[in-house]
């Protein structure tokens, strides 16, 4: 089992035929995911050669499902084309769409999370994030696949670099499903829908959850474990020594006046029982001594 | 991207919001021109970035221009909580009856906008939410629809406007939000909104936040950029389209991700308090495909910083290939030639490692040592800029 994907999800790109695109789309089907086409408005009726295999192009996902079935749209078009293909994919109906592009203007994120929740048929992973991966099943996105396997680990973070650290520091042990949500101020896919998930996901026995500055998804995070989640869970969070009102890579990783800071969600996970470490590799550690492994 | 309040000013008078009569001056002789040409008693207002400028001496009343020209003088390079004063606003005195409170932003928790209004005006709205929150109407927008001129009536009868303003302030409202949506900001708040004397409504101080990831589709931003107050090692970078924010500690750091390099600046400053409270000393994100000319950008912004005593490259290879890390840290140094003097401390892992710590063990570089793990290259980076 996993969460959001597996080896039956079937892989549409939107922005294939661009370089992101079609670099990315490569390295996915290398890492055994099961891409079926890709989407460019325009150029529908084209194939494409991936590595000696041809994948075709379609105009819409709609025309894409209609003609794959696909249930996952993974998006790398450009920041100012983003809102229109995610749009594209809510009215197609597939049931995830992965966004990995990023420096998208708020106001546009707003409004396409806002449009698909009104239809509630497409969950949104993203914007600026590195996917997920269910490590020999699928990965969509851009998360290297071949730095561990499957195992009994759950992870969610916002970053992408993160991700790979912590993969890579409990590599020996493996993961369900890790998953970058991504950290711009407002993402499709939250901590705490990662968490529900994998809390209800019977092949993940513990959660590693990385947050960082800005905003208040771990405070809430924090409330939802204490209410919901029985599984151990153990946390690491990233820029305690971000100075105030600057942005720290991330559009969303700002600590605002006395709000959003690294403390203030060490604090929250600590005090519902989420051991937090102070490092990637004590937060591994903690982990390792909670799996006896 | 935070304005100036001249800057909100003018962005709010662009967009019909109501508002005085205003004009920056960064000299006391362009500051009483101003006061001429307006006529009749002025306020000479610091323009800097951080609230309780009044309270700091920032904000005069000035009866006329000989007056605004002292008055300005004594404000311009005063420093405010940090801040040095480069320019002020002259901007019209008005008789105020009462001051109130309206902002549109965006509720990062709820994935919506939101606006916040109170008739508690002219004081700091976290203290009206903590201590009277019964004083300010908080109502999200829902970012298909927007703010009509129903809602916005609605809204100001809700926050207990006086009914005769009711209208006004509503017109005001949809016009904030028409220069929400049209500027792409991320807030848009007027303190105070006020009523004068004679019963018009006015944007009395604003500020603004845009989104800077909306740039590409607002040309005339670039124009609002504060240069002036702009570190000069962040704008240097800012023109290599590198992500660097200046902190105040010794160990330069240079990572890929934006997560991994906050996490990096805390593992040094963790690993620094054994070594005399050695931190670090920058954000740096080479970002994702990060080249070998990157990585001698962002090796040669960090080594132009004098504070710097030494350096840690931090990198997991996902996209990014060690071996092209490797090679642009060679290259980098190739470039710097004598310039660099700083001892370097590498921790490479992820795609094609092997190769990436081949390449740094086989130029054996003086300047280069490599570390098997963060921690460890934290802590080893830390001890060196400590010596």
């Amino acid at each position: 089992m996993s969460i959001f994907l597996n080896k039956d999800s079937r892989v549409i790109v939107h922005g294939m035929t661009g370089s992101e695109g079609t670099k990315h789309t490569k390295r996915m089907l290398k890492s055994g995911t099961n891409v079926v086409g890709g989407v460019t408005p325009g150029k529908g009726g084209q194939s494409v050669d991936m590595d000696g295999r041809a994948l075709p192009v379609f105009n819409s996902a709609s025309e894409a499902v209609a003609a794959t079935g696909a249930n996952v749209s993974v998006i790398f078009v450009p920041a100012k084309f983003t809102k229109a293909a995610v749009i594209d994919a809510v009215d197609a109906k597939v049931p995830l769409a992965v966004v990995i592009t990023e420096g998208i203007p708020v106001h546009d994120s707003t409004q396409f999370v806002a449009y698909a929740q009104s239809k509630g048929t497409t969950r949104i992973i993203g914007p600026n994030c590195p996917g997920l991966i269910t490590p020999g099943e699928s990965n969509v996105g851009i998360i290297p696949a071949d730095i561990t396997g499957a195992g009994p680990i759950g992870l969610v973070s916002k970053s992408g670099t993160l991700t790979y650290q912590m993969m890579y520091e409990l590599r020996d042990i493996g993961f369900s499903t890790a998953v970058g949500i991504g950290g711009d101020p407002v993402i499709g896919t939250t901590h705490i829908d990662c968490l529900r998930a994998f809390q209800d996901d019977p092949q993940t026995e513990a959660i590693v959850m990385i947050g960082e500055i800005g905003g208040d998804a771990e405070e809430r995070a924090a409330a939802f474990i204490k209410e919901y989640v029985t599984k151990p869970v153990v946390g690491y969070v990233a820029g305690f020594t971000a100075p105030e009102g600057k942005t720290m890579g991330h559009a969303g990783a700002i600590v605002s006046g006395s709000s959003g800071t690294a403390s203030a969600k060490r604090d929250a996970l600590e005090a519902v029982g989420v051991r937090v470490g102070v490092t990637p590799s004590e937060s591994a550690q903690l982990l390792r001594s909670i799996l006896g492994r | 991207m935070d304005l100036f309040e001249y800057q909100a000013r003018d962005l709010f008078e662009a967009h019909g919001i109501p508002v005085l009569a205003g004009k920056v001056a960064t000299t006391p002789d362009e500051a009483k021109a101003a006061a001429a040409g307006m006529g009749g008693k002025v306020v000479v207002k610091a323009q800097v970035k951080i609230g309780g400028r009044g309270k700091a001496g920032g904000v005069k009343l000035a009866t006329d221009p000989a007056d605004t020209f002292e008055k300005a003088k004594a404000i311009l390079g005063m420093d405010i909580k940090g801040h040095t004063v480069h320019k002020v606003m002259i901007a019209q005195a008005a008789p105020i009856k009462e001051e109130y409170y309206l902002a549109i932003l965006l509720d990062r928790a709820a994935r919506s906008f939101l606006v916040m209004a109170s008739v508690a005006g002219g004081m700091d709205i976290e203290q009206v939410a903590h201590e009277t929150p019964e004083k300010l109407a908080k109502v999200h927008v829902d970012p298909a629809k927007g703010i009509d001129i129903a809602l916005a009536e609605s809204i100001a009868k809700q926050a207990q406007f006086p009914a005769d303003v009711q209208r006004q302030v509503a017109d005001v409202l949809v016009k904030l939000w028409a220069c929400f949506v049209a500027e792409d900001a991320i807030l848009v708040e007027v303190n105070p909104l006020v009523r004068t004397d004679d019963n018009r409504i006015i944007a009395l101080d604003g500020k603004v936040t845009l989104d800077e990831n909306a740039a590409f589709r607002h040309p005339d931003h670039e124009a609002l950029i504060d240069h002036a107050s702009t570190n000069p090692l962040e704008a240097l970078a800012k023109e290599k389209d590198l992500n660097y924010v200046k902190l105040e500690g010794q160990v330069g750091i240079i990572g890929n991700g934006a997560g991994l390099v906050m996490s990096t600046l805390d593992v040094v400053a963790y690993a620094g308090e054994k070594f005399g409270g050695m931190k670090p000393a920058n954000f740096l994100d080479i970002g994702g495909g990060a080249s070998a000319q990157v990585m001698a950008d962002g090796l040669s912004i960090i080594l132009n910083d004098k504070d710097v005593k030494s350096v840690f490259v931090n990198v997991f290879g996902g996209i990014t290939a060690c071996d092209a890390v490797a090679n642009g840290i060679i290259q980098a140094l190739d470039i710097l030639g004598t310039k660099a003097t700083k001892p370097i401390v590498v921790r490479l892992d992820g795609n094609n490692v092997l190769e990436g710590r081949r390449i740094l063990k086989e130029a054996n570089h003086p300047l280069v040592e490599q570390a098997e793990t963060m921690d460890g290259a934290a802590a080893r980076a830390a001890e060196l800029a400590a010596k």
